[in-house]
């Protein structure tokens, strides 16, 4: 994607988020990459949350005293703002409490069709269907299709990747047949940053007829998406990671869909008609979001995705490639150190992952640490994606709009130090 | 530095040289352990002979913290009683779980003391009790098995 608008004020920008300014281990500045795990909150976003609280805080969609009134305006209005934000309308948009739960709604509402009546009967999974995911996926889009195929008897197939880390695409057809009934993918890789190409898929997909769910967790947040555009049929994605609070994640769902779709979680505020016999559903997004609902934190999320429109996200996708070039020009360049996924920035977000020879990812994160460097070691809840890419963990460095080329040359150095304090280098 | 605290010489001397590593038989039980937030794993046999620890075998991938602890513990409890064994564990479990606030013993853990700055750090933890939780693991299927 190219963009003539002109780079971010990242020294100007730094100035909202005041934890980037904190020390951490004696006095050490903070250089924070793992944003990919959870990013930081702008004042912005942390004073809407605050004004909310202290001016208007009632529960929504229940009680007729202004309070009440004004809690579910801020509440449905967020939902609007983050609608449009990402190409989406407003009654496509549920509110879940992460982006874990908008996987299992999708997941486990399918599992409910097959007892809940005619307009259910296109999201039946049995013995025989296909379940269609990749390798690439974060637990949160794995786990919970391996529990639908293993409660309804359906299999569950994958893409596998390639050896460089992307999606092998070399023959879609034999593995999303017209038995699938739903692929599940990733927009973005969470370890490796991989963007695969949605297009591809969805077109695979609506040809045999199956569902789409995309993981948009790591790509909401660092770049324009529209879901319209994309196609995609479900996607979910995390507050949390696009500067807004956690407890608040968004399930997006095409309406016809969402309209069909039996329930998930059941209760207060999902209901149409209640008697003792039993109970008809509020239409979409009310039916999918039972009991009362986190406030604050999506109106918090609809001031961070203001804050993000502001600074527009294409020009944060530009700074983060830029970033990620750095870092994997910097990296490669130090004896020792394996790149793990694409050793280039094509198509690919702002995450890179690598691994030290003779200094166990654990380790090397304490000695980036002990250097104020937060970064995520581990298998970044990816642990098929690192055995594809014959690791055991990795290092992984995410950025986002605030993070510099001064950081990223920390990260480098820290590397290097990492080697000489295990004798390695 | 902090860091030193952490890594002392005797935890990075285990780890590079470390002790009883390798799979061996004749054995009792095995264990295997996996610390989830990683992916770090360990593979552990014991041989009981009577009431004695004979032999304590591993293999394992994992970071300097847990692969210098499984090494001390073989040190610590490979001639031992089963019984004084565990009074050892007990007293590594309790040094780990300390955060730091727990005077280590020399007597009882000799080596393992050097774990006392690893307790600082509560994400480490785990890591310095992999293998003794797979030791502790492995004697209880033995003795089960008996």
């Amino acid at each position: 994607m190219t963009t003539t608008a002109a780079p971010l004020d990242v020294t100007a920008l730094r100035a909202d988020f005041p934890i980037l300014s904190r020390t951490v281990r004696d006095g050490k500045r903070l250089v924070y990459l793992d944003s990919g795990a959870t990013s930081q909150r702008p004042t912005q976003v942390l004073d809407a949350e605050k004004a909310f609280l202290q001016q208007h805080n009632a529960a929504v969609h229940r009680g007729a005293h202004q309070l009440a009134e004004e809690a579910t305006d801020a509440y449905e209005g967020a939902r609007q703002r983050i609608a449009d934000f990402v190409g989406a309308d407003f009654g496509e948009l549920v509110f879940t409490k992460n982006a874990t739960e908008g996987f299992n709604l999708v997941a486990y509402a399918m599992g409910n069709a097959a007892t809940s009546g005619p307009e259910a009967e296109r999201f039946v999974v049995g013995p025989g269907d296909e379940i269609v995911v990749t390798e690439m996926e974060h637990h949160a889009n794995l786990v919970p299709w391996q529990q639908l195929a293993a409660r309804t008897g359906a299999t569950l197939k994958w893409f596998e990747l390639t050896s460089d880390g992307r999606l092998d695409l070399s023959d879609v057809d034999s593995v999303i047949t017209p038995r699938a009934k739903v692929v599940a993918f990733t927009h973005q890789s969470n370890v490796t940053g991989v963007i695969n190409p949605v297009d591809v898929l969805v077109a695979a997909a609506r040809k045999v007829g199956a569902l789409t769910v995309l993981d948009a967790c790591q790509s909401v947040p660092h770049g324009p998406v529209d879901f319209h555009r994309l196609g995609v049929d479900f996607a979910s994605f995390s507050g949390h990671k696009m500067l807004g609070p956690s407890g608040i994640g968004v399930l997006y769902g095409r309406r016809e869909l969402l309209e069909a779709l039996p329930p998930f979680i059941t209760g207060g505020s999902m209901i149409e008609l209640v008697k003792m016999e039993g109970s008809t559903f509020a239409p979409p997004p009310q039916r999918f979001e039972a009991g009362s609902p986190m406030t604050s934190q999506a109106v918090g999320l609809g001031a961070a995705v203001d804050y993000l429109s502001i600074v527009g996200m294409e020009r944060i996708h530009a700074h983060e490639h830029a970033l990620t070039v750095a870092a994997l020009e910097g990296l490669s360049a130090v004896k020792g150190v394996r790149l793990i996924g694409p050793a280039d920035a094509v198509d690919r977000g702002g995450a890179v992952p690598f691994e030290i020879e003779g200094v166990h990812p654990h380790d090397a994160g304490q000695v980036l640490d002990s250097l104020g460097i937060a970064v995520r070691v581990g298998h970044h809840c990816a642990w098929p994606l690192h055995r594809c890419l014959n690791a055991q963990s990795s290092v992984r460095a995410t950025f986002y709009l605030y993070n510099t080329l001064d950081e990223v040359d920390a990260l480098v150095d820290g590397v290097r130090e990492a080697q000489k304090f295990f004798g390695v280098a | 530095m902090q860091l030193q605290q952490m890594y002392q010489e005797i935890i990075l001397d285990h780890y590079k040289n470390p002790h009883g590593r390798g799979l061996r038989d004749p054995f009792d039980a095995e264990s295997f352990q996996v610390n989830p937030t990683c992916g770090d794993e360990v593979t552990l046999r014991v041989k009981l002979d009577g009431d004695v620890v004979s032999d304590v075998s591993y293999d394992g991938q994992g970071c300097s913290i847990s692969q210098a602890s499984t090494s001390v513990l073989t040190d610590l409890v490979v001639g031992k009683p089963v019984g004084e064994a565990f009074q050892k564990l007990d007293a590594f479990v309790e040094l780990m779980q300390g955060r730091g606030q727990v005077e280590p013993d020399e007597d009882v853990l000799e080596d393992g003391i050097a774990f006392a700055g690893v307790a600082k750090y509560p994400a480490r933890v785990k890591c310095a009790l992999l293998g003794w939780m797979a030791f502790k693991d492995a004697v209880a299927r033995s003795q089960g098995a008996a």
